[in-house]
């Protein structure tokens, strides 16, 4: 008790009882909540706990980058639910920071008309909701595109219908997987080694030739292995076989409208911002680009937007977070992203809502946290850095 | 609340009352969440029941142009309501969507969901939910356009499906598909009219779910001769109104009222004979009735509650009829829902 009072005599005692007392506060309303939740089901005997994640879902969906069928558990369909989101988002982002990148410099533009087309494609795209758009595309896609039997085709290869997008892929053969394996590796060490190149012109101010020869090696090792063992891949082309093609690279209608939607609508944003980016960096810095006899492609390349870039940057981070979220809005068209299978189909087959939700949510915010930490590592690369 | 404020913390005095009142305020709140009241007192005390219905499907719960909604669900809700509150109206109806209509009934959002649910093992006992009694014996089916040529659903094999996301259906047709080695593209829509629409923008070779919603819902495409029903039937699904477990006494209720509306046609009582039928001999009618014995007591109400729902609702044949049988679009068979007297399914046990 003595300790207590002397405690409580100094201000710094007294801040750190009252700091633990906060802290016991929070993690006693926590378990409040929980037990309280725990024990209400248990009192509507309704199924608790995470076990229903190792039985079957005795549902299938359309769209699976890895193998599922009805005979797969719940924690299978979670991460084919997982990879649909991801796929539908990092593509949305690719496309959207090319869209936008394009549309704000556009806006820029001494050209009246491509300056006011960008304008009217900002306003347009991030005036509509995109719950709207989404359905858009996607009601266009199935409404005014044929019946599989009357596809639009190109060469036999190519198909699209109101089914999805058809083309032409491979299927591996044995030592497919490995040839496809050593032209990732490859791609990694491109990454290095142009690096390395760009420091040695830095170093020395000359051309390197690093690059040319990685890449002629990379030649020879592919053309070598082929010519040894031949080619460890067959063409798999699509084929009308009954109701719908089968076969080749598909894409489906839900699919691309929702990343068609997603892009356009995140493009209207971020096209914004670029044009905010560039209009911050002093006017003087242009001018000296262009007194320096630099053309203006470069000018901007080599000199605006790369400071542009600092401002750019942290509103960016947000906007990918949005398209990451906003993909949610995909189960009003069937496209079997994480809510619409996990926190909607999976939910109702099992009925065990609470932990569903908790899983979800779980998801969605390591999903944007790992954006953020992305972002924030480019960003402390291209932030001002004080000599 | 400078108190909350870190490194340099200082204690102030609305600090620690609020402090204070926070636990206060968990304490009360658990002490409230102990206490609870039954369904039927609830809904006396509220003066309304809260009833969960699909969002449109024609025949069972389905707006009509003035707002006012229809069907055989809509019917079993006003009908309790009567029985309870002495008032039909007194309903207020929530359409929900098939994926968040069991989590509407368990946190307590809808007192009854009668919503075509079908009865399954899986819900029935780990939902935390109990079905009363099956309203409607039905069987899922397919729905195909006439011209690609198909006349039944072994011959689907490759299709496109269409159905509504976290229902039987989606599962059924999984099953379907799986046992007759037969494959197949599925399409889930969150709402079942995004899933028709689609179907009737050609996404799907055919449209799946129950054979009562496929009659409902060909009436809404845009050619509904083009379409055809098949044959085949691949399920039982045995739809059923829906309580929350645990509370006996409201689910007796609800299931008494399914009794005895059935009752009520099997003695011939309807809406137009009820009053007349007050004076009836038959002590089977006057039971129902509430002429003789106290049977509405012992569930809480009223003797004269099968009475009013009989006068207002009307009997099971009718509330048919009227919804899905000869005197709707629909001209559904009673088939297997006719009463065990007739060759059906729907029998009743008697109020005594």
């Amino acid at each position: 008790m003595n300790t207590v009072f002397s405690l409580w005599s100094s201000q710094k005692g007294r801040n750190l009882i009252v700091q633990l007392l906060m802290v016991a506060g929070f993690l006693g309303l926590v378990w409040w909540l929980v037990d309280n939740t725990v024990a209400n089901l248990a009192r509507q005997n309704v199924a608790t706990g995470f076990g229903f994640l190792e039985n079957n879902t005795g549902f299938d969906i359309n769209q699976k980058l890895i193998a599922y069928d009805e005979s797969s558990s719940y924690q299978r369909l979670l991460l084919v639910g997982l990879l649909n989101t991801a796929i539908v988002s990092v593509l949305g982002i690719f496309f959207a920071t090319l869209i936008g990148f394009m549309v704000g410099l556009a806006r820029l533009s001494d050209n009246w008309l491509v300056s006011k087309l960008a304008f009217l494609y900002v306003e347009i795209f991030r005036n509509l909701p995109l719950l709207i758009q989404i359905l858009f595309w996607y009601v266009l896609l199935i409404e005014i595109l044929p019946h599989p039997r009357n596809s639009f085709a190109l060469g036999d290869m190519f198909f699209l219908n109101n089914r999805g997008l058809y083309l032409p892929w491979f299927t591996s053969l044995s030592g497919g997987n490995i040839v496809l394996w050593a032209i990732a590796l490859f791609g990694v060490g491109w990454f290095f080694v142009s690096r390395q190149a760009q420091k040695r012109r830095e170093l020395t101010g000359q051309k390197s030739s690093y690059t040319r020869h990685y890449f002629i090696l990379g030649v020879i090792a592919l053309a070598g292995y082929l010519s040894l063992w031949g080619v460890p891949f067959e063409p798999n082309l699509p084929a009308l076989k009954g109701f719908n093609f089968r076969g080749g690279l598909s894409f489906t209608p839900e699919f691309v409208a929702l990343l068609v939607a997603l892009s356009l609508y995140t493009a209207s944003f971020i096209a914004e911002i670029v044009r905010a980016g560039v209009l911050c960096v002093a006017k003087g810095q242009f001018e000296a680009a262009k007194a320096l006899g630099l053309p203006t492609n470069v000018a901007m390349n080599k000199v605006i937007i790369p400071q542009a870039m600092r401002v750019i940057i942290p509103p960016l981070t947000s906007q990918y977070l949005n398209l990451t979220k906003n993909s949610s809005l995909a189960a009003a068209i069937a496209y079997p992203e994480l809510v619409s299978v996990f926190a909607g189909t999976a939910l109702n087959q099992t009925g065990q809502a609470v932990e569903i939700i908790f899983i979800t949510m779980s998801i969605y915010l390591f999903l944007s946290l790992l954006t953020s930490f992305l972002m924030n590592i480019y960003n402390a690369r291209v932030a001002l850095v004080e000599k | 609340m400078n108190f909350l404020k870190w490194p340099g913390v200082k204690v102030s005095k609305v600090g620690l009352f609020s402090f204070v009142s926070f636990f206060l305020f968990l304490a009360l709140a658990h002490l409230q969440s102990a206490k609870a009241d039954t369904t039927l007192d609830l809904v006396k005390k509220r003066g309304e029941l809260s009833c969960g219905v699909s969002q449109g499907l024609q025949g069972f719960s389905a707006p009509d142009d003035k707002g006012r909604w229809h069907g055989i669900d809509v019917d079993f809700c006003r009908a309790v309501a009567v029985a309870v509150l002495g008032d039909a109206e007194a309903v207020k109806i929530v359409p929900l969507s098939a994926k968040v209509r069991f989590t509407a009934l368990q946190s307590g959002e809808i007192d009854l969901l009668a919503r075509n649910t079908t009865w399954t093992m899986h819900r029935d006992t780990a939902l935390g939910i109990q079905f009363v009694g099956v309203n409607y014996y039905d069987g899922q089916g397919f729905i195909v356009r006439k011209d690609i040529g198909v006349t039944n659903a072994r011959e689907l094999d490759g299709a496109s499906i269409c159905v509504n996301a976290g229902t039987t259906t989606e599962l059924n047709v999984a099953d379907f598909f799986r046992s007759n080695g037969m494959d197949y593209e599925i399409s889930s829509y969150e709402k079942s009219e995004e899933a028709v629409a689609a179907y009737d923008a050609g996404r799907c070779d055919a449209y799946t779910t129950d054979q009562s919603g496929l009659y409902a819902q060909r009436q809404r495409l845009i050619d509904p001769d083009a379409h055809m029903v098949l044959p085949d039937v691949i399920s039982k699904e045995p739809l059923s109104p829906v309580v929350r477990q645990g509370d006996d006494v409201w689910a007796d209720v609800v299931r008494w009222v399914h009794y005895a509306m059935l009752n009520a046609e099997e003695l011939g009582v309807n809406a137009q004979n009820v009053d007349k039928l007050q004076e009836s001999i038959n002590p089977s009618i006057r039971r129902l009735l509430g002429v003789e014995g106290a049977y509405g007591e012992s569930l809480g109400l009223d003797n004269k509650w099968a009475a009013r729902i009989i006068r207002k609702v009307g009997n099971y044949g009718e509330s048919f009829d009227r919804n899905l049988g000869a005197g709707s679009q629909l001209k559904i068979e009673r088939g297997l829902n006719a009463l065990w007297s007739n060759g059906g399914l729907q029998f009743a046990p008697p109020i005594r």
